[in-house]
């Protein structure tokens, strides 16, 4: 087990908060600033993300140029929220693990920002793209820097607006406001999971700082930590789309597709892997809720794999792909030590592939008017030949082939599987198996519906080669999903750096286990299924019936049939109750009550005649009546 | 002394005054049977002070006077003014104040 220890920064670790203050800038000058910085907002928009790539750089070697014990450095900003006894400071923590996230986040950030003025060159709003691109790294780069729980939950909260503002970018569109709609929804509900987490933290530790936390919660008992690590994992859940919080991952595609490449696939998705992976003293307490996350993680991986199979529409196969590779993360992150360091390394391999990936896609709908279905590509190998190339190299990455990232970064998951949970870690290293062959599948099935094949495209389309502001972001993305995962995994260069943070994998066995090899095996079969069903005959342009499971799979594998039914209608007929029961029931009570006293009063103030006499006559009757009644009360 | 000769007669204005308040038009005369009522009364409580011998009923008759004397005052002007307003003393010309 590992426990944090910080120690107060120094020299240019002193001016981490810059990477917040960048791109914070960004956003306020351009969001603010309004119309007028229409003419230069995209150069403001691209500087920003970069100098904080390149503030990270330094940070990162300046971490590396001090000794393992002073590489968690804390950055005290200011004191947030002093009360008697509990104290909340708005520090930055960086350390190993956060300095990974940096670069990710900056450097990827930056290559899909600067592809986003070539993507995005046409679009009116341009500039207010690249205020909320900036708002969102600002957001992102709090939540991996932030030193405690509350902060880290105002960047979680900043990255979910940033988020929403961008999958409904284009507002005009009713399908792109109802999914952004959705995406915060959704959120809200994992959110409310972190939300109580952070309850649970203050009223059981009296501190939300991750060295508080950490140091007691050992003392705490199983049962506190096992709450903890489940409703950490439905905040993940939220964020990363894992079931059963995963329906707003396929509708947020309706963002600009540079959004999809940076916020739906390469950094805020695995949100919720950093979360997990933070926590990880508290998950070492607790093999139920590591269980539950490898369990999440499983089915996500099949889950969103089966889903990607059967999309037609090029991105939402993709983001069914994200939400398998992030599946696999989460199992990573579910096996403990032994998986931790895989789980990040996957995630930055992932980061490089799935946005290569993303960003292809991005130039291929560039070319071909927007389009996005798949049976309406084919043979455009020819036309975009740089494109093709990197996305054949990212798709070489995620499918595992040796040498490429993948190969590197997921089968150490798979076959930590097996190490771990008992018989439970066999089942779910059988099925993150079959995952593998079905990411091969459907990878491969995009590849020959894309690249090749007979041209299927509308008669009106004239597809072309990117801009070399466009392709050159894809360029370095491709070289990344080739070497980052040699880089990181052979030698341990990842598996040393993070050691202090996240603990000591067991010895590996290689790369070419038996799991691996079975991974390798059964990839390759992917390949040969998928050249049989769509490579070597041709590919319809109108989808056929299919399969029940095509079917289904088409429907999201009925995710949003079973919200509407399971939770959207009891609710509406719950309000309908209550709004039936507030009408009838209470404004109804109260209605009566008026409605006697008012009629009643109506008929009773016909007794005032005007007529002086009457009035005697009354007078002299209740005269009558009392006295008759004291003489009664006296007898 | 037996009083009952008295109260009998007392009775009798008093029932003479309530009719005419009841039955009557003419402010005026209703005005005049409220006197009578008053006076029917003044007349029960001295006869009672004769009986038991002591004075109350006759302060109290007293007192009686001095109210109705104010009261006619008050009740005359108001009289004078509505018959100006209307030119009737007819109690049933007065109700504009009804629902």
């Amino acid at each position: 087990m590992t426990t944090l220890h910080t120690v107060a920064a120094t020299g240019a670790l002193k001016l981490s908060w810059l990477l917040l203050a960048f791109p914070l800038f960004g956003a306020v000058v351009l969001l603010v600033g309004g119309r007028r910085t229409n003419r230069w907002g995209h150069l403001l928009g691209v500087a920003m993300p970069v100098a904080a790539f390149v503030y990270g750089v330094i940070a990162f070697f300046t971490l590396l140029g001090l000794g393992t014990s002073q590489r968690s450095q804390d950055v005290h900003l200011y004191s947030w929220i002093p009360v008697a006894g509990f104290q909340v400071n708005m520090n930055l923590l960086v350390d190993q693990l956060s300095i990974c996230f940096v670069l990710l986040i900056t450097g990827v950030g930056s290559l899909i920002i600067i592809y986003s003025v070539g993507y995005m060159s046409h679009d009116r709003d341009r500039r207010r793209f690249f205020g909320y691109m900036n708002l969102f790294l600002a957001a992102m780069l709090l939540l991996v820097l932030g030193d405690n729980y509350l902060v880290l939950y105002v960047g979680w909260e900043g990255v979910g607006l940033a988020s929403y503002l961008l999958i409904g970018f284009w507002q005009n569109r009713n399908s792109a406001a109802v999914a952004a709609k959705k995406a915060f929804i959704v959120n809200r509900v994992g959110d409310a999971g972190l939300t109580l987490a952070i309850f649970l933290m203050f009223t059981e530790f009296g501190t939300v700082s991750f060295t508080g936390v950490f140091g007691t919660v050992g003392s705490a008992g199983s049962g506190v930590a096992t709450a903890l690590g489940l409703l950490l994992l439905l905040g993940a859940c939220g964020k990363s789309a894992q079931v059963p919080l995963q329906s707003w991952l396929l509708d947020a595609m309706e963002g600009p597709t540079p959004v999809s490449a940076l916020i739906h696939a390469a950094t805020m998705v695995t949100a919720g892997v950093y979360l997990l992976v933070r926590s990880n003293p508290i998950l070492a307490l607790t093999p139920d809720a590591r269980l539950a996350v490898a369990l999440v993680g499983t089915v996500t991986l099949l889950f969103g794999g089966i889903i990607a199979c059967a999309k037609d529409d090029i991105k939402k196969s993709l983001a069914g792909s994200t939400m398998s590779q992030i599946g696999y993360m989460f199992l990573g992150a579910g096996l403990g030590p032994a998986g931790y360091v895989f789980a990040i390394a996957l995630l930055l391999a992932h980061g490089f592939f799935k946005a290569g990936l993303f960003l292809g896609a991005g130039s291929v709908m560039h070319g071909m008017d927007d389009e996005v279905n798949m049976r309406r590509y084919g043979g455009l190998a020819r036309v975009m030949p740089i494109t093709s190339v990197t996305f054949g190299l990212a798709y070489l990455a995620i499918i595992g082939i040796p040498p490429f990232s993948g190969f590197f970064v997921k089968d150490p998951i798979i076959d930590a599987d097996f190490s771990e949970h008992g018989t439970a870690g066999t089942v779910l290293g059988t099925l993150a198996l079959i995952g593998a062959g079905i990411t091969a599948f459907y990878m491969t099935r995009m590849m020959f519906m894309t690249w090749y094949g007979k041209r299927r495209w509308e008669p009106e389309a004239h597809p072309h080669e990117s801009p070399a502001v466009m392709t050159w972001p894809m360029i370095v993305l491709a070289i990344g999903s080739v070497g980052a995962g040699a880089f990181l995994i052979v030698n341990q260069r990842l598996q040393k750096f993070l050691a202090p943070v996240v603990g000591v994998p067991p010895e590996s066995h290689g790369f070419f286990t038996t799991p691996g090899i079975l991974a390798l095996v059964l990839a390759l079969a992917g390949v040969a299924l998928a050249w049989a069903m769509y490579g070597r005959v041709p590919v319809p342009s109108v989808a056929p019936r299919g399969r029940p499971l095509t079917v289904a799979a088409r429907k999201d594998l009925y995710g949003d049939a079973f919200n509407e039914s399971v939770l959207m209608r009891p609710g509406q007929w719950l309000t309908r109750l209550s709004v039936y029961f507030d009408n009838r029931g209470v404004d109804g009570l109260v209605n009566t009550l008026a409605a006697a006293v008012g009629g009643s009063s109506g008929r009773l103030r016909k007794l005032q005649t005007g007529f002086v006499r009457s009035y005697a006559l009354s007078m002299f009757f209740g005269a009558a009546v009392l006295v008759a009644l004291l003489l009664v009360v006296r007898l | 002394m037996s009083p009952i000769h008295y109260v009998a007669l007392s009775v009798i204005l008093f029932v003479i005054g309530g009719v005419g308040v009841l039955v009557r038009r003419n402010a005026i005369v209703i005005f005049m049977c409220i006197e009578l009522m008053l006076n029917a009364c003044n007349l029960a409580f001295v006869a009672f002070a004769r009986v038991h011998g002591n004075l109350d009923g006759q302060v109290i008759a007293f007192f009686v006077m001095v109210v109705a004397a104010a009261e006619v005052v008050v009740g005359l002007a108001i009289l004078m003014a509505i018959f100006r307003a209307r030119r009737s003393a007819s109690v049933d010309d007065a109700n504009l104040l009804k629902y």
